[in-house]
């Protein structure tokens, strides 16, 4: 078994979740997509620290669920009150931060 | 030897400053006047009394040398010559005159007296410290930080583009500051290379040998941001936008302490600093110099505004303070050096006394004037002779300056004399037409019933135009101070005088 | 020499009318009532200052003192020190400036009475005297200078006494500036000493001049006529003298006349160590006055103004004094001495004009006068005095110094000498035009005119200037005016005239005469009618407009010069300003442009995002590969 298909995988997953950041319009779903990448990144680091016999890419993904937990928890609070005010989770209709 | 006095004399204004900020918002306004006027008054005695125990030589007096920041080699380190000490004599007498001629000009401003004059003593201080500073490092936050007092005092007092007026001026300057910028940080560069590593003392910077390209770019970097500030063709446009809008007060500040620092400057750093430099740059800047007398002589003639008329006569006159300075001979340097000093004066009382006629009348264009002299015979009066001084008339102080500066063109090279004399014309053209257009003629509507000046504005006139009239015919005083201090500029510069064909001795034998 | 006794204390001469200036000034008008006579007393105190220092140095071996003052200017090799020269030629100009001074503030007492700027004129008048005799009795070409445009200040101030006038306003400012103008030659010329010769003394200059090249002691010469031509309306500066009597008469009578006007023949004069060194820059001297002599003389025959037709006429003398010094060391005594007589005899006929106006509610047009002999006799006499003195009638002293120059003129140079002889008949003619249509003739007076005589205060000076007018020749007995003048002027060779002495005089009179006669029948036989006519044959006409230099002068420097500050205000606010606030506009452009991709769509931001990221990605594999 060798790392490519982790790293494929990963690499897919990353995919995905970049292209739904990018065509979806629902908050929910663009958040999910991001935790997608985070995931697929955190695969990729476990999967290099499993290759190279060291910790280190564990800790790094231990670091990367922590901001991701703390992440969650600001941004769900934010879509929330996003959503009471405007009765919308479309990320287009948030848009009064421009120019 | 280290002497504290300098310090002292830097730091009153500058604290009196602060303690009027603090100032509790209900003390009266006449009490912040007069404690304004009481503190500029006393960095006056002090200065004098420094100015009395000054010894001439070509070196520097009061010397004070700490380190300050040894990772860039910079010092606090001040220090009175010739050259500074007539500029720190002439901003510590404005000064006065200043805060006696606005009294009132603060009271509508953005901030009130309190702030008008705390903002002009701030201004004292820091122009106090720039041209005691011998250390370029120090030179530059003194040099930047007087931007921020002249800000606030245009952006807060004066005309209806009074904000606008103030961002040219500051983006003018700040432009011309990092220029300079680069140039200070390459003085780093440059000296860390040294076994001695960085410094920024000028003392040692004299003697340091940059090389022929390196050197000439630095002294460009510093260069334009003299010229900017002096001002010279073709960057002199923010002046006129900026004294149109500016109280009479700041104007002066603006032009006759402040924009000293340019020539001060092209002095200290460009000729001493740089001397292969500033013989290279020589004919082109020379050539500049008399295109700014001529081009703000003509400019001056066209103008209907009385403050920019004023300015634009200052670009003049700036023109012949550079072109002195870089003729780069005893006389021509001598005469840049007093020409500072008797602008300084001239201009003030020509932009105060046509400050008081503006405000009775409530225009600053000439054409809204006619026959002034009828009904404000010592307005009138005392406009002329500061008038006069400004078109250099022999027996007032700006004509030995003028004098000296166009003999020493003269022995630079006939040519460049020959242009720049024709500015004696031009100069009658600009004050007499004016003076001719404002003070005579039949009475005009809204001049009549004009009120003329009062005690306290004649007081505030009457130092200036007395220092005109005696510096006029005995300049001795200020050039026996200034003489030594060239001699001493002229040999970092490796520049004497080129001998007369004939000298008097051989003459007579 | 240094001096000691009284000469020492020459310096009181410029002191006192300048302490007299200063009170009348500085005091307001708590010195009204007695201001006039403060500055009178003044100037009588420095004539007899100068009639005694004049009489020490006399007495002296070698007649020329100095008085160190102070320095002045130091700078390196300049050091200019203030100090003043007493010799011949000062001292003539000395007792000039204070003596005809000192009847000029005695006339103005009276003229000035009703006026309420009375104290001011008398603070200008002294300043005048003050500039005056500083600039004859500095020692250097800088103390010269400053005089210089201390007098030229003082003329300002004088010629715009009535300021709310504007013709009087706009003489003023025209006078200074073409000044000015001559200005820029004089201190050229100072420059170019100074670089040269390293010295702006009059004795350094004279000990060490010889050493210089042709070519520079001409231009030095030449840049020294301009300043002259300027001083004293002299071609092609000669625009500003006609305006310049819109001042109060007795200031026309003592600077655009007795004084001032005649400083560029001082100039000359006085730097005649120069003009010896360079016979091109002398000849030039000696045509612009021939020129000049010949222009205002035809300026003074087309006039109805007795103020513009003396004026012209001034330019005429001066012109003859300016011809005369440029005849070198033959000339520059009789220059000085003209310039003496024309001192009386024009003072004279001007304060008699201001008389007149007097009399006749300050009206100057000369065709509303006539007959006025009768109302006037003083006035009429004494004016009489003068006029056969600057016709040169023989006996008065007219006639001896414009004879002298006429005979060295036609000596030394045929053609100049013929334009002189030309002029004194033209001189001839429009003065007795002006005596004809003023004294004699029949009553043209506006009906509201009672002409009556002048009280004393101001026919007393009249009839000592008429006097010395008679009189004054007397100096040239014995050759004594040129003995004492000798030791500055230089002793001229004994040349013989073409034809004698007697003959040249003879012929002088005669074209004089014809003059004379001339305006007797053009003039004095004819009626006289109170308007001007129309049609006026060219002559008269270009008489009339000042010979056009006004016109030219209009047409050369002031339009081109006001398009040019025009133009060159749009340039400063177009191209020059145009360009930074230009920058400053396409910046704020540019990044108006940029902000728009900050859309608010959360996506495209990431697109970009992306977008970077496969760009940094890209840049990476295309280095690994490079």
């Amino acid at each position: 078994m060798t790392l490519t298909w982790y790293l494929v995988l990963a690499a897919i997953l990353f995919t995905i979740g970049a292209v739904g950041v990018l065509v979806r319009r629902n908050a929910i779903v663009v958040f999910m997509c991001v935790e997608l990448m985070l995931n697929s990144v955190n695969l990729t680091l476990v999967t290099f620290a499993r290759a190279h016999g060291t910790v280190d890419g564990q800790i790094m993904a231990f670091f990367v669920m922590v901001v991701a937990a703390a992440e969650v928890v600001v941004g769900l609070a934010i879509i929330m009150s996003i959503y009471r005010t405007r009765r919308s989770a479309s990320v287009d209709d948030a848009n009064l931060l421009k120019y | 030897m280290n002497s504290s006095w300098l310090t002292l004399l830097l730091l009153l204004p500058i604290a009196g400053s602060m303690v009027l900020a603090v100032l509790p918002a209900r003390t009266s306004a006449a009490v912040v006047k007069q404690s304004a006027l009481a503190i500029s008054v006393l960095t006056l005695a002090l200065a004098i009394a420094l100015a009395i125990g000054y010894q001439a030589g070509g070196g520097y007096d009061y010397s004070v040398d700490v380190d300050w920041i040894k990772l860039f080699g910079a010092h606090y380190a001040l220090g009175l010559d010739g050259i500074g000490l007539t500029l720190v004599l002439l901003t510590v007498i404005l000064t006065p005159v200043v805060m006696l001629a606005s009294w009132n000009d603060g009271d509508t401003g953005r901030w009130g007296p309190k702030g008008f004059f705390a903002w002009v003593l701030a201004l004292e201080g820091l122009s106090i410290g720039v041209f005691a500073a011998t250390d370029v490092f120090l030179f530059y936050v003194f040099f930047e930080a007087t931007l921020i007092p002249v800000y606030f005092l245009v952006a807060g007092y004066g005309g209806p583009a009074r904000v606008r007026a103030a961002v040219k001026f500051l983006l003018f300057s700040l432009a011309g500051g990092l220029v300079m910028l680069a140039s200070v940080i390459g003085i780093y560069v440059e000296t860390a290379k040294s076994s001695d590593g960085p410094t920024y003392l000028i003392s040692e910077l004299q003697h340091f040998d940059f090389g022929t390209s390196v050197g000439r770019w630095m002294f460009v970097g510093f260069f334009i941001a003299f010229a900017i500030k002096a001002p010279m063709f073709p960057v002199h446009t923010w002046l006129p936008d900026t004294t149109e809008s500016a109280t009479p007060g700041t104007s002066v500040l603006l032009v006759s302490v402040l924009d000293k620092i340019g020539t001060f400057g092209m002095i200290r750093f460009c000729l001493e600093l740089f001397p292969e430099a500033s013989r290279w740059a020589t004919p082109v800047v020379v050539v500049l110099a008399i295109i700014s007398i001529l081009y703000g002589a003509f400019m001056a003639i066209g103008s209907n505004n009385i403050p920019r008329l004023i300015a634009y006569t200052s670009v003049s006159h700036f023109g012949f303070i550079v072109l002195g300075i870089f003729v780069m001979n005893s006389q021509g340097l001598s005469g840049a050096n007093l020409y500072m000093f008797n602008h300084g004066l001239s201009t003030a009382a020509l932009f105060l006394v046509s400050g008081f006629m503006i405000s009775r009348r409530g225009s600053a264009l000439i054409s809204d004037y006619g026959g002034v002299e009828k009904v404000a015979p010592v307005l009138a009066g005392l406009f002329l002779v500061s008038g006069l001084s400004s078109l250099s008339l022999p027996g007032l102080s700006p004509f030995v300056s003028e004098l000296m500066v166009m003999v020493g063109a003269f022995v630079h090279s006939p040519w460049a004399a020959a242009f720049a004399v024709p500015a004696i014309v031009l100069a009658a053209i600009y004050i007499l037409w004016m003076y001719q257009r404002v003070m005579t003629g039949p009475v005009r509507e809204g001049v009549v019933g004009m009120p003329d000046l009062n005690v306290r504005e004649v007081s505030s006139l009457a130092p200036l135009l007395v220092l005109i009239v005696v510096l006029g015919f005995y300049p001795k005083p200020l050039l026996a101070v200034i003489n030594p201090s060239v001699q001493h500029t002229m040999s970092e510069v490796g520049k004497s005088d080129p001998q007369p064909k004939v000298t008097e001795g051989e003459a007579a034998k | 020499m240094p001096a000691d006794g009284l000469l020492a204390a020459s310096w009181l001469l410029i002191a006192l009318p300048l302490a007299g200036a200063a009170v009348l000034l500085l005091g307001g008008r708590r010195t009204d009532r007695w201001g006039h006579l403060l500055g009178t007393a003044t100037v009588v105190a420095s004539f007899v200052i100068g009639l005694l220092c004049t009489f020490q140095l006399a007495g002296l071996e070698e007649k020329s003192v100095g008085v160190d003052l102070f320095t002045f200017i130091s700078a390196g090799s300049l050091d200019v020190r203030a100090g003043l020269l007493y010799d011949p030629l000062s001292a003539v100009f000395v007792l000039l400036i204070t003596g005809v001074g000192s009847l000029i503030h005695i006339y103005s007492i009276g003229y000035m009475a009703h006026d309420p700027g009375r104290r001011r004129f008398f603070a200008y008048l002294n300043l005048f005297i003050a500039a005056m005799l500083l600039l004859v009795l500095g020692n250097s070409f800088v103390a010269l200078y400053v005089g210089w445009e201390g007098v030229g200040l003082a003329s300002y101030l004088l010629i715009a006494f009535w300021y709310t006038r504007p013709a009087a306003a706009t003489a003023a400012k025209k006078a200074f500036i073409m000044n000015r103008v001559g200005d820029v030659g004089l201190t050229l010329a100072i420059f170019l000493m100074f670089s040269q010769l390293g010295t702006t003394s009059y004795s350094g200059v004279f000990g060490s001049v010889g050493t210089l090249a042709g070519g520079t002691v001409t231009a030095l010469g030449l840049l020294l006529l301009l300043g002259a031509c300027g001083k004293s309306g002299q071609f092609p500066l000669q625009a500003w003298l006609p305006d310049a009597m819109e001042g109060p008469t007795p200031v026309s009578a003592l600077i655009h006349a007795a004084t001032m006007v005649t400083a560029g023949v001082y100039l000359i004069v006085r730097s005649q160590f120069i003009f010896e060194y360079t016979s091109d820059a002398r000849l030039a001297v000696a045509i612009i006055g021939t020129i000049t002599l010949l222009m205002g003389a035809w300026i003074g025959c087309a006039k109805d103004d007795i103020k513009k037709v003396l004026a012209g006429s001034t330019m005429s003398q001066i012109g003859y004094m300016i011809l005369a010094a440029g005849l070198g060391v033959f000339g520059y005594a009789f220059a000085i001495f003209h310039l003496l007589m024309h001192g009386f005899f024009k003072a004279n006929m001007f304060l008699g004009a201001g008389s007149v106006m007097h009399g006749t509610n300050d009206d100057v047009n000369m065709r509303h006068y006539g007959a006025l002999r009768k109302a006037m006799p003083v006035t009429f006499i004494t004016f009489a005095m003068g006029y056969l003195a600057i016709i040169g009638f023989p006996g008065f002293d007219g006639f001896w110094s414009k004879d002298k120059i006429i005979e060295t003129a036609l000596s030394q140079n045929l053609t100049l000498g013929l334009c002189a002889l030309l002029g004194a008949g033209v001189t001839g003619f429009y003065m007795t035009r002006l005596m004809l249509l003023t004294f004699f003739t029949k009553e043209r007076w506006e009906p509201d005119v009672h002409p009556h005589e002048s009280p004393k205060v101001m026919t007393v000076p009249l009839m000592v200037l008429a006097a010395l007018s008679l009189l004054g020749g007397l100096v040239l007995l014995n050759d004594w005016i040129v003995t004492f003048l000798s030791p500055v002027t230089g002793e001229a060779p004994h040349e013989d005239p073409p034809l004698p002495a007697l003959a040249i005089s003879a012929i002088a009179v005669i074209v004089v005469a014809i003059g004379v006669a001339l305006a007797w029948f053009l003039v004095g036989k004819r009626e006289v009618s109170r308007t001007a006519p129309e049609k006026v044959s060219v002559f008269t006409a270009a008489g009339r407009n000042d010979l056009y230099g006004d016109a030219f002068n209009d047409l050369v420097i002031v339009e081109p010069g006001k398009s040019f500050t025009g133009g060159l205000a749009a340039f400063d606010r177009g191209t020059v300003d145009g360009g930074f606030e230009g920058t400053g506009r396409a910046l704020s452009g540019l990044s108006g442009a940029l902000r728009l991709a900050q859309n608010g769509f959360v996506r495209s931001y990431a697109l970009s995002l992306l977008a970077g990221a496969a760009l940094v990605l890209l840049a990476l594999v295309v280095v690994n590969l490079a």
